[in-house]
């Protein structure tokens, strides 16, 4: 549990909790991301734009916060969304993504 | 498979509450009537939203347990002693009660018969709800006695808990296995093993992985579910020992062993 990554130890939170144990998958951002797109994202593969890595958005990184989710490259730790609730509006930050390519069945 | 209906937006929705079943001492399924519920994936998730009388709201996010095949939807939730949500699911919720939720959510961590196996599935505690939702699903949807389509599907599961008792839905596991030769269940115990216990008793480690799980040649489909250090040393290992990383799905719980 306490064997973390150099790059990630760096980002630690208050106490002595490393900041790996609350990583969750990109899955668990489906829901807030569900309020923008009808079709389900996670499902879909994003390509990051800090290191050009392609993988399922369900398998990134989130982590989550009392507003929003921070969705960051396994590969590079690159932030490729974010996504932040207010009371009356759903804001979507997704310049860290070259392309994002979804299923067409959908 | 059947084709799936279009896409539509994902709404809140009221439900209500069947039964509340004991698994655990700490953990309870809700079985509920989803008026309009549009199906789902054995592996998906929903939201719950709870909302105080001052208007604060909470939501998490629970796996669902159920087979998409069984009438009810079932969710099973662990109480976090310093949860906002947990709590009131385990201990307050009635039936008859009313439950808001939205879902089904995702469409990564999900499994269905025809994606095929292989199926390995790891689970740490909660963890295990997701994947109990595929265990159902195939033993449903594949005709009780047909050996052949069963032994194109072999199922592993490995299954840490801290004690025998904290072990979610081990009657029914242990049902399932004795009816179905193509179903392993491999139990570890953590903390606590009963008298007399020979199973593994021990977190999950490379040894482990290595002795239970499908060999990497036979690319088997991989699902891994509990807290986050679990999931990621169990997900981790698993591609050392050279399985493919785009077949190691996995869903993370955070850091206390519930959802998020």
């Amino acid at each position: 549990m306490k064997k973390a990554t150099n790059q990630s130890r760096k980002r630690s939170v208050a106490g002595d909790r490393p900041v790996d144990s609350l990583r969750l998958d990109g899955n668990a951002a489906a829901g807030m991301l569900s309020e923008i797109f009808v079709p389900d994202l996670t499902a879909g593969r994003a390509k990051c734009a800090g290191c050009g890595t392609t993988r399922s958005i369900g398998a990134l990184h989130v982590y989550s916060h009392g507003m929003g989710m921070v969705v960051r490259c396994p590969a590079c730790d690159g932030v490729v969304l974010r996504v932040a609730r207010t009371p009356t509006r759903v804001w979507l930050d997704a310049r860290g993504a070259i392309s994002i390519v979804i299923s067409g069945e959908n | 498979m059947t084709a799936r209906a279009p896409a539509t937006r994902i709404e809140w929705r009221l439900t209500t509450v069947v039964d509340v079943v004991p698994e655990t001492p700490s953990t309870r399924t809700l079985r509920l009537e989803v008026p309009g519920w549009p199906g789902h994936r054995a592996g998906q998730h929903v939201d719950v939203r709870l909302t105080a009388e001052d208007g604060y709201q909470a939501e998490r996010s629970y796996s669902i347990a159920s087979a998409p095949e069984d009438d009810k939807l079932a969710l099973t939730v662990e109480r976090l002693d310093d949860g906002e949500v947990s709590p009131y699911l385990t201990e307050e919720l009635r039936a008859g009660d009313k439950l808001e939720l939205r879902g089904p959510i995702g469409g990564y961590f999900v499994w269905d018969v025809p994606t095929g196996g292989p199926l390995f599935l790891v689970a740490g505690g909660s963890g295990i709800v997701p994947l109990m939702a595929m265990i159902r699903h195939r033993n449903s949807s594949l005709a009780a006695g047909d050996r052949e389509a069963r032994k194109k599907l072999p199922t592993r599961l490995l299954y840490s808990s801290r004690g025998w008792d904290e072990v979610i839905y081990r009657a029914e596991l242990a049902a399932l296995v004795d009816k179905d030769p193509t179903l392993e269940v491999v139990h570890t115990l953590t903390r606590n093993p009963p008298d007399g216990w020979t199973g593994f008793h021990r977190r999950i480690d490379r040894g482990m992985l290595d002795q239970v799980a499908w060999p990497a040649s036979d690319t088997p489909r991989v699902f891994v579910c509990g807290p986050t250090p679990l999931v990621e040393a169990v997900a981790g290992t698993l591609v050392d020992l050279g399985h493919q990383p785009a077949l190691v799905k996995t869903e993370r719980f955070g850091p206390t062993g519930g959802p998020t």
